[in-house]
């Protein structure tokens, strides 16, 4: 998955606002291919994990129900400008990507 | 060449086969992964999906907001936000109630992290879109019905 992830945080306050976009087909495995009516197989994110500088902040399971690219927003108390935001996630191939970011 | 495409004909024609062999060929990439809760991602209805994430009876809370369109075009993107207003959440599940597995998500929230998520899901048909909060061991819950006039699951 050579795609990028795209992160970006901002400070609102003393609260981090993070917002995560994945680039993933999240398929469900229950969509038929339109020209050979094969089900499409099923590839989708299950896990995400965040951490800032280095301190796990959000870890979550996730389902096929999530939509195409996926979208997440968390806000972290605590943080500040400056600090290191990295979040990783592995799909049910376990193909895998990370990206960083620092809070602006 | 031909023989091979023999096969994937008779596969199509039996479409039970070709669930079970999807089945079968998703089984070790999800066991490869343990801390994926498979028992309530592939529940296929709510008690099910909350029995496999360890919940139980949920306490209803107005203490959750959920922010999603009364009515959604388009099912397979729908912006869905859960704020819990609950102290000491640790945890915010999104379920979808209709959906063929109604769990979308399940976000541990730790050091520091707010009771907010904010993501996108797939609908399949018109239902209550649920957030289950854990919050000192305790289970919220709360609801909010989505419209949903072009279903997204099904492509």
């Amino acid at each position: 998955m050579a795609e990028p992830m795209r992160i970006r945080a901002t400070m609102a306050g003393d609260v981090a606002d993070v917002k995560v976009l994945m680039n993933h087909p999240m398929e469900t495995g229950q969509r038929k291919d339109a020209k050979t009516g094969q089900l499409v197989p099923a590839h989708f994110i299950q896990e995400v994990t965040a951490t800032i500088n280095g301190k796990e902040v959000l870890s979550a399971n996730l389902g096929s129900g999530v939509s195409k690219n996926p979208y997440l927003g968390f806000k972290v108390k605590g943080a500040k400008a400056g600090d290191k935001v990295v979040v990783n996630w592995v799909d049910n191939t376990g193909d895998k990507n990370s990206a960083e970011a620092a809070i602006g | 060449m031909n023989a091979l495409r023999r096969n994937v004909l008779k596969g199509a024609a039996g479409a039970g086969t070709v669930a079970v062999a999807v089945a079968a060929g998703l089984l070790k990439p999800t066991q490869a992964l343990a801390a994926w809760n498979k028992a309530a991602f592939e529940a296929k209805n709510v008690g099910d999906a909350m029995k496999g994430m360890g919940v139980s009876a949920p306490a209803d809370s107005k203490d959750i907001s959920i922010k999603a369109p009364d009515i959604a075009e388009n099912g397979a993107v729908v912006p869905v936000e859960v704020t819990s207003g609950i102290a000491g959440t640790t945890s915010i599940a999104i379920l979808a109630e209709k959906n063929a597995t109604p769990l979308i998500g399940d976000f541990k929230l730790t050091g520091g992290t707010e009771g907010f998520i904010s993501t996108r899901i797939k609908m399949g048909q018109t239902a209550l879109v649920r957030a289950v909060v854990t919050a000192g061991g305790k289970s919220y819950t709360a609801a909010k019905e989505v419209k949903v006039t072009i279903g997204g699951c099904g492509g």
